[in-house]
């Protein structure tokens, strides 16, 4: 029996995204499985952006939030920091400050940030609010426009506030993220609707929604893979975005980046568990089919760049 | 792939005797395809249809086992390519290689990792699994001495015998064969040999060749010599070449039925960054592999591989849970506080945990929610005002202890209200929201 490899090839294929103005990225845009280049075309790496807040990290724990602690306090300085030091292939500014239940701040004092970090860096610019439905949507409205033509990604738009945001995206250029929460039919459900409103499929994020790994990480990862399988099979259209994992936020509030040697021995130490922590998540994220990541310690981002690079050759 | 009931009736008598306890060789064909009948119930069967069936009924991807006893190490037997489809069968095995040119402290610190290494998640033990022992030397009394070491102090580790000399090879065996190790094993130069030292010690043998093709015609040569228990190793060593010759071995085997790749497989991911080594085998957990060679099992490192493990090869379809009821945690009194949560497992473990680390002796009442998580179930309308008040009132719990408090999740704090209305008599507790926040407020209340 002699071995024939049994390829694959597939009807559709990942639309490519290219975003920012000064310095451009793209990604997405293969027409395979995630890395499985033997068959298809790869055009390009994923891309990882590196997050920073418009307010104090306060709440990261010390791992992270260290490798901060002397640019953290103003997000110009951060996002410096990120480009000049960290060599940053794109920023992600989330304005975690204008929670209601964290400093409140307004949509006004969020434009400010934005406008300022805009004009410090070249590398293109994420920017996401905080998570609160409504508040989100007077908050990314209103940056939007302070972004706009800047090529930037803005999200997230859920289910109860996507109106807003994505006719904002729309009028500014921007690039838009659309989560639901890990289900299939949802994220598809809201990409339709988005698209409804006429924003152009290929400016689209999908977000299925990132969980850290040893918190529902296997529910992320078959989301993923679903979804990209339908993209590739079934040429759906609706599908076909990009993927997004936000994995920074979710990896840092668990246990595992938190807890000391000392409280837990038979884990082992802390640094390298936390950053371990992140760079498996995050590996995860890619082989299940992302090809944007959200993240923060420099070191996890360096390690998967390298997992990356022996992915892609 | 699995034959149907009209191509198995083929290649039955059709007699229909019923000799076989069936009225019509048809009606046994379709036992038979549904897996319901075996066929040496049927006396007339030919040898051919015996072997074609006994090919196509055979996994398309071999199970093979190492070591013994409760530990003996189960591979093979999948059935999808991707989890979403049915669960994962067996779980890669984590291996720590040991060089036998290593020192000595050097050898017995990593068996004493792997000796140290298991932990409890979510319920389950987990840990370094296997030793691989390789004959960098290629001096046989040296591998004789670290085998002696490792086999004396890590009794009951399955080990994998890594060396291409039959020499060698056959000196290792002598030792250690009634472990049932892996023979790592035989290559396009060696195969009679290492195939003659696996039957004639019973081993699993691993085999090794330069990419698919080749490595497709040695397993079938090694198999014409008599040896089917097999763990594959097609060279990959970049990433990028794991994922190709994962998928395409895993697709070969399922898809195309291609037995001359239908065995487990078998990846070294060794790196000289430990980071990036457990971004390599996390690649093999999803995309495959069998076995994953390290080359050191430090505890942050472990902890992260095992659970990405237990991750990838929990059952899609059923969340991980526990059983419903009052769980007693250190050695609670009448009016020690009585807290409540969902029945996933996750969040069993993570809430007893914290509750244990308090060091406050408390009931945790564990509902029933089908396995789902706090905020999920709580979205899902299994953990409900109506339902806790049920629960806690079917439970006998107010006979047991001496108050009528019970503390809740901090994330459906907006359920107080409610539980209080439908439990007459009783006050309801908002928690903290993350289990983390538990030690300090039970110790808080105490003082
Ligand atoms: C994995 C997941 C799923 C899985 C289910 C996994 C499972 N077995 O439960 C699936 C995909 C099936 C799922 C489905 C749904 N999900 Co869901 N899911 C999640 C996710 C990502 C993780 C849940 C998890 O595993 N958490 C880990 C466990 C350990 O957390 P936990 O049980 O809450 O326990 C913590 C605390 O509550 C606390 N705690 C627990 N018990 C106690 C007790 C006391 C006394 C105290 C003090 C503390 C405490 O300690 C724990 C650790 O800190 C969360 C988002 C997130 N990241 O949290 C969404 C989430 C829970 N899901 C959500 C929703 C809406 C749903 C769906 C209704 C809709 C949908 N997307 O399809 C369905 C409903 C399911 C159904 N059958 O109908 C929402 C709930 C929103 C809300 N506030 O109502 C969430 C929060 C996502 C979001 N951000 O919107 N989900
Ligand atoms: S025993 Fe064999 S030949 Fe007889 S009815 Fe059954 S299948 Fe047919």
């Amino acid at each position: 029996m002699a071995f024939v490899a049994p390829k694959e090839s597939y009807s559709g294929k990942v639309s490519e995204v290219t975003i920012g103005t000064d310095k451009t990225i793209s990604f997405g845009g293969e027409n395979v499985l995630p890395f499985q280049s033997f068959e298809g075309t790869v055009p390009h790496r994923p891309v990882i952006a590196y997050e920073i807040q418009d307010v104090p990290p306060g709440d990261w724990p010390e791992t992270v939030k260290s490798v901060y602690e002397a640019v953290s306090s103003d997000p110009v300085s951060w996002a410096k920091f990120c480009e000049d030091k960290l060599n940053a292939k794109a920023i992600a500014l989330r304005l975690i400050g204008t929670h209601p239940d964290r400093e409140n701040r307004s949509a006004e004092d969020a434009k400010r940030v934005v406008r300022d970090v805009l004009s410090a860096i070249k590398v293109p610019l994420i920017i996401l609010g905080s998570n609160h439905v409504e508040k989100d949507s007077e908050v990314l409205v209103a940056v939007a426009e302070a972004a706009k033509d800047k090529n930037c990604i803005i999200g997230k738009a859920q289910e109860g506030n996507y109106k807003t945001i994505t006719a904002a995206a729309m009028a500014h250029n921007h690039k838009l993220i659309a989560m639901s929460e890990l289900d299939i039919n949802l994220s598809k459900q809201l990409n339709i609707l988005i698209t409804q409103m006429g924003f152009p499929k290929e400016r689209l994020i999908t977000d299925p929604m990132c969980s850290a790994l040893g918190y529902g990480i296997e529910y992320t990862y078959s989301v993923m893979e679903r979804i990209r399988l339908a993209a590739l099979t079934q040429n759906d259209a609706v599908m076909q975005p990009p993927m997004l994992g936000d994995v920074g936020t979710y990896v840092w509030k668990v246990k595992e980046t938190q807890a000391s040697e000392n409280e837990l021995p038979h884990w082992g130490s802390l640094k390298e568990r936390s950053i371990t922590w992140e760079a498996v998540t995050a590996a995860a994220m890619l082989i299940a089919g992302a090809e944007l990541l959200i993240m923060r310690h420099p070191e996890a981002v360096q390690v998967v760049e390298r997992f990356v690079d022996e992915l892609m050759q | 792939m699995a034959l149907t009931g009209v191509e198995i009736f083929k290649l039955l008598p059709k007699t229909n005797c019923k000799k076989c306890g069936h009225p019509t060789c048809l009606a046994f064909a379709m036992k038979l395809a549904q897996r319901q009948a075996s066929l040496d119930q049927c006396p007339d069967v030919s040898d051919e249809a015996k072997r074609i069936l006994g090919e196509a009924s055979a996994p398309p991807i071999r199970p093979v086992s190492f070591g013994t006893g409760d530990r003996t190490l189960k591979m093979g037997e999948e059935m999808v390519l991707f989890r979403h489809e049915k669960k994962f069968v067996n779980p890669t095995v984590f291996a720590v290689e040991i060089k036998d040119t290593e020192a000595d402290e050097k050898i017995n610190s990593i068996v004493e990792d792997v000796l140290s290494s298991e932990i409890d998640r979510v319920g389950q033990k987990l840990r370094v699994d296997a030793i691989l022992i390789n004959n960098v030397s290629e001096d046989v009394s040296r591998f004789e001495t670290v085998i002696k070491t490792v086999s004396s102090k890590a009794a009951n580790v399955p080990l994998i015998i890594s060396t291409t000399s039959p020499t060698v090879a056959e000196a290792a065996l002598k030792l250690v064969a009634s472990w049932r190790p892996i023979l790592y094993g035989a290559n396009k130069d060696n195969a009679e040999q290492m195939a003659n030292l696996a039957k004639t010690y019973k081993v699993p043998l691993g085999v090794k060749a330069e990419g698919l093709e080749a490595l497709s015609s040695l397993t079938e040569k090694i198999k014409s010599l008599g040896v089917e228990e097999l763990v594959i190793d097609s060279g990959a060593i970049k990433a990028k070449d794991i994922i190709e010759h994962n998928t395409l071995i895993r697709r070969a085997a399922l898809k195309k039925n291609f037995k001359p790749l239908g065995y487990p497989v078998i990846n070294f991911c060794e790196r000289e960054d430990k980071v990036l080594e457990a971004l390599i085998a996390s690649l093999g957990i999803m995309k495959y592999s069998s076995i994953v060679v390290l080359s050191s099992v430090e505890k942050w490192k472990n902890l992260s591989l095992f659970t990405l493990r237990q991750n990838i090869y929990t059952d899609p379809q059923v969340p991980m849970q526990v059983e419903q009821k009052i769980y007693r945690i250190g050695e609670p009194k009448p009016d020690s506080p009585l807290l409540i949560t969902t029945n996933f497992s996750l969040t069993y473990f993570i809430v007893s945990g914290e509750i244990e680390n308090s060091k406050v002796p408390s009931r945790l009442a564990v509902m029933d929610c089908e396995g789902l998580s706090v905020l999920t179930a709580w979205a899902a309308g299994k953990f409900t005002a109506a339902k806790i008040a049920q629960f806690i009132k079917e439970s006998g719990i107010e006979n047991e202890i001496s108050h009528k408090e019970l503390i809740i999740p901090g994330y459906v704090a907006i359920l107080s209200g409610a539980i209080e209305e439908k439990l007459p008599g009783w006050k309801v507790t908002v928690g903290p929201r993350e289990a983390n926040g538990i030690p300090a407020f039970l110790r808080q209340r105490m003082s």
